[in-house]
């Protein structure tokens, strides 16, 4: 901490730093307050959308899937199923606020209709069995991929123009202008068909008792996991490498480095505990406006793996036309990269003292 | 124009881009009368062949040629692309220069709408239309990423509006008494050339990569030939199983050609509006810094002495 006082230029929090603490995180958290609301308003245009889109499609979606159900299944929907899928999807009887508002009472309590394609399953109990195996892709990959990026952007971007950068800047290019899905078929075709080296598709070793206990099972959670995140990880690292790359160059001429260089002190110290430091800021709040495009990224990827995760969920409900599993995935993702966005947002406030001064 | 072609990026960037272009526009063309190969015609002699004299990348899983899909796929491919890029980045302009402009209430509205939309995950909303508009065309389909593409571009076209509205030549049109359309229209927009320009081939490319993720889930168009229909037909067709790289490998490549190619113009066109990110004239400053430490530690060596 005392390095980056020495460089910044002293402000009256500095000059008095008891006080400070308390005030500091007085702000952060109004700020964070600020954007908990917009992301309230976002998650609710969102359960909006949600509630437009299907009413405003041609046809009358409620009647069609109940028909889809019966023809499916041959089961005869009871009363309270039809009520339920009225709710979701539209009614004719009753006006647009009546429909309204009871649509966001039955979100609210986590009733999102019936699977048509596992019909009588609820929506919700699939969608909670497949959640924890995308977080663990999008958690482990987006972590990888963010410290390597940044990493190597570091590297790079301390000596632009460099023999490194002119040759790993545009490869790595190269390399995150790949479609995801893609770079899975690839990663599928080499290292699971014919090098046999990961297995090919889903998500745990069936031979082994799914227990979250069991070393063997978690082992093979691992070894099935590998290829889905090496692929998000190649297509994701180069991204925070160009953003990180391009931050460096400029701060690498700020005066503060120049003087910190002018001190004497080692090139190594130098680059990352005063250029990188205060260029990583963006790529942090990167993270949060990136998260989404990520997301679609492992949900291709596992389609290719048939992981059990999120993205195979959304495949096999594209491909049965099973729209209450479309439109729940859909405000799933939609929770998903709000709180991800929330969590990028305290990570600022924590790193950047300015957010908190002034 | 010459400094921008002395710049390597975007030299390269700007070639692999017009040979696109130029595959897209002449493409069909070729493939029916230099080929003389109908791409959607089948070769019963030739099921899954590998790369051969009659079919230079080889047939796929129903015996059509796969250069010539190919071919036919890049029209297919950069229509989405500069389609969508094209809605997307006049909604930009029109919304963000608005806002900019305008400034107060107006813009704090649209900032808000903007924001929103912003974070909303783009992806995820287009299946969602795209599912129940199931079996779109490509125009359908790049018209409504168009609609989806636009607010981060705007965002920063907003930003620069606002810069912009504050300069001697716009203050002196608006005591002149100019409409405000017109200024927009004749003083604004042409400075933001810069922001214009790589915001759209970014959503030039994006176009692109969300056909080809929409046809991969399942949802692309099932009557026109892109490269995204071309990798999800190799991935149903089995393609991958049988480790036939001709038919999934080229695709593929090509769409990350497109994406390499606009990013390194992007590339050189930040390092030529902002001398401090040219790589080239770091590493001659660098170079010249050494050379001047090295003769002045000659000097003070030599000097004393």
């Amino acid at each position: 901490m005392s390095d980056t006082q020495k460089v910044v230029p002293s402000t009256p929090a500095t000059i008095s730093p008891a006080p400070l603490p308390k005030r500091a995180r007085g702000r952060g958290g109004s700020f964070l307050l600020q954007r908990a609301g917009f992301y309230v308003v976002t998650a609710w245009v969102a359960l909006t959308l949600n509630f437009l889109i299907p009413r405003f499609m041609p046809g009358d979606p409620a009647q069609a899937l109940a028909l889809q159900i019966t023809r499916q299944t041959g089961a005869q929907l009871t009363p309270e199923m039809l009520d339920s899928i009225r709710t979701l999807y539209g009614d004719p009887n009753t006006n647009l606020l009546e429909q309204y508002l009871s649509y966001l009472g039955s979100i609210v309590t986590g009733d999102f209709g019936i699977a048509v394609s596992r019909y009588p399953t609820p929506v919700i109990d699939l969608i909670l069995a497949a959640l924890p195996w995308t977080l663990f892709l999008v958690g482990v990959s987006t972590i990888v991929a963010w410290v390597v990026g940044t990493g190597l952007g570091v590297i790079v971007g301390y000596r632009p123009g460099g023999k490194l950068d002119n040759w790993l800047t545009p490869i790595s290019q190269f390399f995150s202008s790949m479609p995801s899905f893609w770079v899975a078929l690839v990663c599928l075709w080499i290292f699971a068909l014919t090098l046999g080296i990961f297995p090919s598709s889903g998500g745990y070793d069936p031979s082994v008792p799914f227990e979250i206990t069991n070393f063997w099972f978690l082992a093979s959670v691992l070894q099935y996991g590998a290829l889905p995140i090496l692929t998000s990880i190649f297509v994701g690292f180069a991204g925070w490498l160009f953003a990180m790359r391009n931050m460096m160059v400029t701060t690498v001429s700020e005066d503060y480095v120049t003087l910190a260089r002018a001190e004497g002190l080692s090139n190594r110290r130098v680059t990352f505990r005063y250029a990188a430091r205060n260029a990583m800021l963006p790529n942090i709040t990167g993270l949060a406006t990136s998260i989404g495009a990520i997301l679609g990224g492992v949900v291709l990827t596992e389609i290719v793996f048939t992981y059990p995760g999120m993205g195979y969920l959304l495949f096999n409900a594209i491909t049965t036309k099973d729209y209450p599993l479309m439109q729940a995935i859909f405000l799933m993702i939609v929770l998903a990269v709000l709180i991800a966005n929330f969590i990028a947002d305290s990570l600022y406030v924590l790193l950047d003292p300015r957010t908190r001064e002034n | 124009m010459r400094r921008l072609l002395k710049n390597r990026k975007f030299a390269v960037g700007m070639i692999i881009s017009i040979v696109f272009l130029v595959i897209a526009l002449l493409g069909p063309w070729f493939v029916s009368s230099v080929m003389q190969v109908d791409p959607r015609g089948i070769d019963y002699d030739a099921i899954s062949a590998p790369p051969s004299p009659q079919h230079l990348l080889g047939t796929n899983h129903v015996g059509q040629d796969v250069l010539a899909q190919l071919i036919i796929g890049a029209r297919g491919s950069v229509t989405v692309g500069l389609l969508s890029g094209i809605i997307a980045t006049v909604i930009a302009v029109l919304v963000g220069t608005t806002a900019g402009y305008l400034g107060g209430i107006p813009d704090r509205a649209i900032n808000a709408v903007v924001n929103v939309l912003m974070t909303l995950p783009g992806f995820a909303l287009l299946f969602i239309i795209a599912g129940y508009v199931q079996e779109a065309g490509i125009l359908l389909i790049a018209v409504v990423i168009g609609l989806l593409e636009w607010p981060g571009g705007a965002r920063s076209i907003r930003a620069q509006t606002m810069s912009l509205r504050n300069r001697d030549f716009t203050s002196a049109l608006r005591t002149v008494g100019e409409s405000t359309p017109r200024i927009i229209a004749v003083e604004v927009v042409p400075h933001l050339g810069g922001v214009i320009s790589s915001m759209f081939l970014k959503a030039v490319v994006a176009g692109i990569f969300m056909e080809a993720s929409l046809a991969f889930l399942g949802l692309g168009s099932t009557s026109e030939i892109t490269w995204g229909t071309m990798v999800s037909q190799a991935q149903t067709g089995g393609a991958i199983l049988r480790g036939h790289w001709w038919f999934f490998l080229p695709p593929g490549l090509a769409i990350a050609l497109i994406g390499f190619a606009t990013a390194m113009i992007n590339f050189g066109l930040d390092e030529i509006t902002n001398p401090q990110l040219n790589a080239r004239l770091n590493a001659r400053t660098r170079q010249f810094n050494r050379e001047q430490r090295r003769r002045r530690a000659l000097a003070e060596a030599g000097g004393p002495a």
